[in-house]
């Protein structure tokens, strides 16, 4: 791994990070409105494994996707603008916090539905594999959807079809607030892919390295014709589950517990401990991305509402 | 011209369609080997193959989802659920997904689906099995839904859901399959979202679709012979809904029976009603009647199921209220 490309990880990491504490803030400012679900402390994932994708691979995600949306590439301004309601997002202000999508960049949501989405993902790898091309889908949810039936039907239906789709579980170990030995009697979720003869491993989701390098050879694996793979991906959100959260169901010296492992954290002193740059140049990243982030704020702000007749544009293709 | 029936004029659509369009493939639940639970695809397997004639497992969420998926992503997907019954299942498929797709990322999707759904009672399966749930569907934006009563609207408006880029609910009535009619041959579409007049008529307008049409027709005939004169509009899609063919009707008779096999309740007829009051209170000179499926879930007893359904008899009653 060259240190331009470790470094690119550091930047991406911290701009999801600062961009969410904006999130936050204009949360309670009142700019941003509906449900707001916080990626903080999950870093690590979307970095790690979006960035071992190939061109034309494709992402879906659930409602907790700013971090995805920002590490396919879409345009921070765009991403802040749709928060804000704004003409100038990348849903036109219609989908808000929990509907970002990119489908140029082949990113697909955005999803707010538990599970839903697994069911979209099975779609768009049949389509992939009906064109014979080698695209793959990497398609992330919670350990809460692990639950529902669309997360049952869809491993299935690709373990049937031999679809090219990674399902990645983002386990934070929290359906909202019910705790994973509370919500499931399979509490170690990997072995819920073996039901459905899908090969399976688990990953230390605080290491960004870790999750790269599982990610690689589970899309490697795909290409190679072996089906569709499964990772178990373990991380831990330090905020809420959505703003508002009175985070009753877990005990303050849990979160401070996992805040020692904060991804940002660990990378950071494996930069540091690696001599890939100062302590100075760190921050020179840090300061850049608050400058690009002062910038998006700025445009989401200073941009249009959408028009009135935008209520009835996009229902139909053909009206 | 032939007289084929509605099946065979369904089949000869999905064929056409299948060798016009390489990107449409079907879906479902027995489509393939077994050649369609109403044999509509049947002998498709071996003619295009398990690539582009899919069996699925007993799955609703994900036929339902996954077709969605493969639609965002370029294809064009049939997907069959062996019921409408079964497509409760898939609501939130085919409601928060198919539906809401485009509009709620901006217009970046495109989702052309078509989601071919059997339904309609009276042929004694019981309660869960006979639903004619086609106004539930039709409630939400961004879904079309239709629902055609002839072989040539089957044969057309198949044609056209599976062309246009919009997410579309076919259904089709059980007991329409063996109905016959003229079909030409060839290629040729018959448009979403275009009522039409099926029989004119001077004394009393009749709206129906699906297999409320062909009972309107045989009451309609029947009225004749008495001296009632129905004109008989046939609504074809239920979203989006053209009233012009009903309301220019309606300022010709001023009296409207509306028949669909639905409950009642909050039913095709009642959106029809409102809207000639609406749009034609003018012409308006009596009470808008409706006949429709009783407020009881259908039984298995078939003289009690068929007490519960519309016939050419209750529209005719309904009729001579107002005439």
């Amino acid at each position: 791994m060259d240190k331009e490309t470790i470094l690119d990880w550091y930047r991406q990491m911290v701009l999801i990070r600062r961009f969410e504490q904006r999130c936050s803030e204009l949360y309670q400012a009142g700019k941003i409105g509906g449900f707001l679900h916080l990626y903080i402390g999950q870093e690590a994932v979307a970095v790690g494994s979006i960035n071992a994708k190939q061109e034309n691979d494709h992402v879906i995600t659930a409602y907790r996707d700013h971090g995805h949306a920002l590490v396919i590439g879409s345009d921070t301004n765009a991403v802040m603008a749709e928060m804000l309601g704004k003409s100038t997002g990348v849903s036109k202000g219609k989908g808000g916090s929990m509907h970002l999508a990119d489908v140029e960049r082949r990113f697909w949501g955005g999803h707010a539905v538990v599970g839903a989405h697994l069911s979209l993902a099975t779609g768009i790898a049949l389509a992939e594999q009906y064109q014979g091309t080698d695209a793959a889908v990497l398609c992330y949810f919670g350990d809460g959807a692990t639950n529902i039936g669309y997360f049952h039907e869809s491993l299935n239906l690709s373990g049937v079809w031999d679809l090219p789709v990674l399902w990645i579980c983002e386990n934070n170990q929290y359906g909202m607030g019910t705790a994973v030995e509370r919500h499931t009697a399979a509490t170690n979720i990997m072995q819920k892919a073996s039901g459905y003869d899908i090969p399976a491993a688990q990953v230390d989701g605080m290491d960004v390295f870790a999750v790269h390098e599982a990610t690689q050879k589970a899309l490697a694996a795909i290409r190679n014709g072996e089906g569709p793979q499964f990772l178990e991906i373990m991380t831990y959100r330090f905020e809420g589950h959505s703003m508002g959260d009175p985070l009753r169901y877990r005990t303050k010296e849990e979160v401070e517990k996992w805040r020692e492992d904060d991804p940002i954290g660990i990378l950071e002193r494996h930069i540091l401990a690696e001599n890939l740059a100062s302590k100075d140049e760190l921050e020179a990243i840090d300061t850049a991305v608050e400058t690009h982030l002062d910038e998006a704020v700025n445009f989401a702000e200073s941009s249009p509402l959408p028009a009135p007749e935008e209520l009835f544009t996009d229902i139909y293709v053909e009206n | 011209m032939a007289r084929i029936t509605m099946r065979q004029a369904l089949t000869d659509a999905l064929r056409e369609e299948m060798h016009r369009d390489e990107r449409v493939f079907i879906m479902g639940e027995e489509v393939g080997v077994w050649g369609g639970t109403y044999a509509v695809t049947r002998g498709f397997y071996d003619e295009f193959g398990p690539r582009r004639v899919r069996d699925t497992p007993i799955s609703e969420m994900v036929i339902g989802g996954a077709a969605v998926g493969a639609a965002m992503a370029g294809l064009r997907p049939i997907a069959e659920f062996m019921t409408i019954n079964f497509a409760f299942v898939a609501f939130d498929a085919i409601i928060n997904h198919a539906a809401k797709m485009r509009y709620m990322f901006g217009g970046q999707m495109r989702v052309p689906l078509v989601l071919r759904a059997p339904g309609g009672g009276g042929r004694q399966l019981g309660a869960t099995h006979s639903h004619t749930p086609d106004v539930i569907f039709a409630h939400f934006p961004g879904l079309k839904v239709v629902s055609p009563s002839t072989p040539y609207d089957a044969k057309g408006m198949l044609k056209a859901a599976i062309r246009t880029d919009d997410p579309v609910l076919f259904i089709e009535h059980a007991t329409l399959y063996q109905v016959r009619g003229e079909v030409p041959e060839g290629d040729y579409v018959v448009p979403i979202g275009v009522s039409d007049v099926k029989r004119e008529g001077t004394d009393v307008t009749i709206v129906a679709y699906a297999q409320g049409l062909q009972v309107a027709l045989a009451a309609a005939e029947k009225l004749a012979k008495e001296g009632i004169e129905a004109e008989v509009v046939d609504l074809r899609t239920l979203r989006p809904l053209d009233m012009a063919p009903v309301l220019k009707s309606f300022q010709k008779t001023f009296k409207a029976v509306v028949v669909e096999e639905g409950h009642r309740s909050y039913g095709i007829g009642a959106e029809i009603a409102a809207r000639i009051q609406e749009e034609g209170f003018d012409y308006l000179d009596a009470p808008i009647k409706r006949v429709a499926q009783e407020e009881a879930p259908l039984p298995y007893s078939r003289e009690l199921e068929q007490s519960a359904l519309i016939n050419v008899d209750k529209v005719i009653a309904a009729v001579k209220e107002i005439v």
